[in-house]
């Protein structure tokens, strides 16, 4: 009995052969069982070790393997090849990066964003360390924590389509931690973060199409994440028209949250 | 080097020592790649009324199977606390109890609750914090996706490192007054771990080739519950819930090897008994060989969705299985390395210029097993320790000459080339290599190990050394050559595996971790010493050194 195989087209970029990218086509065995990135694997152990990609964790948490499976952006680790058997899976770097090589993307934009929308606690008191923690209650945990579930897979900024046409958006992860941090009841930054993040390039150029809510291999919800803080920062600048003592920052988080 | 829990740590108690400091953080991946994402259940330091430090040390100890030294261990447990709130200022989402402190869990060989966690993602929160954090030191400068290739050595001192940039496979010269290593473990020697695919030893095969002795390498650490196929990791957090580990027959087999703390025993002994289930024909069958069952359905929806949200998206996406409604199939796994880099309390070896932390490092307080939570505060404890050190030192130290370095770095970018990038004449390939490898390690030095097995697997890993000086690359080009990069970690993994069966091979006795058929009990006469394996051309040499007992004298260690 023979071994049941399916093909996968690889996008190749090989820069120092040719100024063109090209695919090539894998015959890889299939089990119910494998995913695109054994696929991969298997290819580049067994066939032609020349095929270039990132991975790491094979568990869905460590974001390195962000492709293109068949036009979607997916983490490759966490993407089964049984969704597709026994058609072709087309295979191809994250859209909206450079290529350096085959299927690796650089990513070093993001991580410039990453640092200019201050993803740190901003306190203008420190406590010292035997004071023992900052108390936060559940609660509290919850009005954040789903946005600090980013795992930096790219994905969102891939399917994102005003990313797309204009790389200076900060784009959805790095705008989805800074809300992050705005959230967290330890953090003092908002307006120090809203300098970046509500400017030329920040959340009022986010056209809510959701893609990047649509994509997200953690549920991180990157849209609405900009949507509040849209809301957020209206409600600020209003209030402080309204109410020129300054806004009490409880109030707002909790219509924002 | 190394972009974890322990570099990035590091790099920032370095930054804090002084502004008039450079600190190049150099990674092979970016360091929220790094395999502290995949830690999941918690991070252990004495916090709650009933807990004390004394507690901590004694449990730790224990767990050791009395190999760790006691004064590293004492200043691990009065650190710890600290380090955690370090972390919860930095924004580390802690899970809390209603009135908004820092909670804690069970966790496994622990007297008392002293896990704090963040659900069971804890790693990868731990890791972001520390990296999203480290962002705001402009003196901290990144080299992303660098891979280091040899330490360079000047008058017998670590002066730098040369590193390959993948983006085009040219060597830099990086020189450094001091070098720290946090480069991880070793689990991809073997074939069925919980560990990422980067750890592969890389840290300590460039400590060892330098000189430096690599501390205890027999004490690899099975975890007992890992899924059958890929290893993904079940937290022990799935236990200090609450969970069962149950046999074939329905039965928590437990009882029959350690009634006293049942699923919350240590990792070597929860790793034996699932064995002897096996052996017993007391466990399933299945594709991906024996295994037992976890079964956390009793907890109920609402707690593993609030606590074990993690090993429930695991299961449903990888294996098909709700916890909710179904057991989970596990079986022990490589998790852990307890040996490394032979350091001193402060993260330095016996080379100038040269530290380590993290679970590259043995300071020791792993001994011959460590008990689950205490490595993500390792790397917080030892990897501020370090940078402070080294950072210390560094202003200290004289500026190291250039000119030597860059010849150095020189050398290895024609060792590099010639060796592999215009290499077109080996009959050897990557894979079949790091198969057979893995497979040998499998055989050789898994749960139980004997005389014979461990002199097998001396012999095969020689063997694979010999051909691996055969090898060629698929691929050549310059540009994020990952072949390039694959064959120096096997290159790296090969010497370290060598130290690891062959350390294995000389302690013949039975310790926490490294079990031997043939010699089944401790011997404190002959064995209760770290063992030190230095680098000869032979291969490894194998020595002694002294542990340090300070208030807990060896005892048999009984649950």
């Amino acid at each position: 009995m023979g071994e049941t195989t399916m093909t996968l087209k690889v996008a190749r970029y090989r820069p120092e052969h040719g100024p063109s990218p090209y695919f090539d086509e894998y015959e890889v065995p299939y089990r119910e069982d494998m995913v695109v990135l054994d696929a991969l694997n298997h290819i580049k152990d067994n066939v032609d070790g020349s095929v270039a990609y990132r991975w790491s964790c094979r568990m869905g948490v460590c974001g390195s393997c962000g492709m293109m499976v068949n036009y979607v952006p997916r983490l490759t680790c966490s993407t089964f090849l049984r969704e597709f058997y026994p058609k072709p899976v087309v295979v191809e770097p994250l859209e909206n990066f450079p290529v350096i090589r085959d299927l690796v993307v650089d990513m070093s934009d993001f991580l410039d964003k990453l640092k200019d929308v201050k993803p740190w606690i901003i306190r203008a008191h420190e406590s010292p360390i035997r004071a023992g923690e900052y108390v936060q209650t559940p609660d509290e945990v919850d009005r954040y924590k789903q946005f600090s579930m980013c795992i930096n897979c790219m994905l969102c900024y891939s399917a994102c389509p005003v990313y797309a046409k204009d790389p200076k958006f900060i784009g959805p992860a790095a705008l989805a931690l800074a809300h992050r941090y705005n959230l967290d009841s330890r953090d003092e930054g908002r307006d120090e973060r809203l300098d970046i993040t509500a400017v030329d390039w920040g959340i009022w150029d986010c056209t809510f199409v959701g893609e990047c809510s649509v994509v997200c291999p953690k549920d991180v919800d990157p849209a609405a994440a900009i949507q509040r803080s849209k809301v957020a920062t209206t409600t600020k600048a209003m209030m402080s028209m309204v109410w020129p003592f300054g806004v009490e920052r409880d109030a707002e988080d909790r219509r924002d949250a | 080097m190394g972009g974890g829990a322990a570099g990035l740590r590091a790099a920032i108690a370095a930054a804090e020592v002084s502004d008039g400091l450079s600190i190049a953080l150099v990674s092979k991946v970016y360091p929220m790649r790094s395999h502290t994402v995949s830690a999941e259940g918690g991070a252990g330091a004495a916090f709650g009324q009933d807990d004390s430090t004394d507690l901590h040390a004694f449990d730790t100890i224990r767990g050791s199977d009395y190999l760790a030294d006691q004064d590293a261990v004492e200043a691990f447990v009065t650190e710890a606390p600290g380090e955690i709130v370090q972390l919860e200022h930095w924004g580390c989402p802690w899970s809390r109890e209603p009135d908004g402190r820092l909670a804690v869990r069970p966790f496994g060989g622990m007297s008392v609750p002293r896990t704090v966690f963040a659900a069971d993602k804890t790693g990868f929160h731990l890791l972001h914090t520390l990296f999203q954090t480290s962002l705001k030191y402009d003196r901290i400068v990144r080299l992303d996706e660098f891979f280091v290739t040899s330490l360079l050595l000047e008058d017998d001192r670590c002066s730098g490192v040369a590193a390959i940039d993948l983006r085009d496979s040219e060597v830099r010269c990086i020189s450094a007054k001091a070098v720290i290593l946090c480069t991880g473990g070793l689990g991809r020697i073997f074939s069925f771990t919980t560990n990422a695919a980067i750890n592969t030893a890389d840290g300590m095969a460039l400590a060892y080739r330098a000189g430096v002795p690599l501390k205890d390498m027999e004490f690899v650490q099975y975890h007992p519950t890992g899924l059958p196929g890929t290893g993904i990791l079940m937290t022990e957090a799935t236990r200090g819930e609450g969970g069962y580990l149950v046999n074939k027959e329905g039965k928590r087999f437990l009882e029959e090897y350690i009634p006293s703390k049942m699923e919350l025993g240590p990792r070597d002994i929860l790793s034996r008994a699932i064995i002897q289930e096996i052996e017993k024909g007391r466990a399933f069958e299945g594709p991906y060989g024996e295994y037992v069952h976890l079964d956390i359905r009793h907890l109920g929806e609402a707690l593993i969705d609030e606590k074990l949200p993690f090993v429930r998206e695991l299961t449903t996406k990888f294996v098909g299985i709700d916890p909710v409604y179904e057991p989970i199939p596990v079986r022990p796994v490589v998790h852990y390395m307890m040996g490394g880099v032979d350091t001193d309390l402060e993260g330095k070896t016996r080379l100038p210029g040269l530290y380590a932390a993290g679970e590259a490092a043995c300071v020791s307080i792993n001994g011959a097993n460590r008990l689950g939570s205490n490595s993500l505060t390792e790397c917080l404890v030892f990897g501020a320790r370090v940078g402070r050190r080294a950072a210390e030192d560094a202003l200290e130290a004289s500026e190291p000459a250039e000119n030597p370095l860059v010849r150095l770095a020189s050398a290895e970018q024609d060792r590099l080339t010639s060796a592999y990038l215009d290499n077109e004449g080996g009959r050897e390939r990557i894979a079949p290599i790091r198969r057979e490898l893995q497979a040998t390690m499998e055989r050789g030095a898994g749960v139980y190990r004997t005389e014979e097995s461990l002199k097998e697997a001396v012999e095969e890993v020689r063997a694979l050394k010999e051909r691996f000086g055969q090898l060629a690359l698929f691929d050549h080009d310059r540009a994020f050559n990952t072949e390039l990069v694959s064959a120096l970690e096997l290159g790296n993994m090969l010497d370290v595996a060598e130290t690891v069966v062959t350390s294995g091979l000389e302690r013949r006795e039975s310790r926490g971790s490294h079990t031997r058929r043939d010699y089944p009990d401790r011997d404190d006469q002959g064995f209760l010493a770290h063992s030190l394996a230095f680098s000869t051309p032979e291969g490894p040499r194998i020595e002694y050194g002294d542990v340090t007992i300070t208030r807990w004298p060896p005892v048999e260690r009984k649950y």
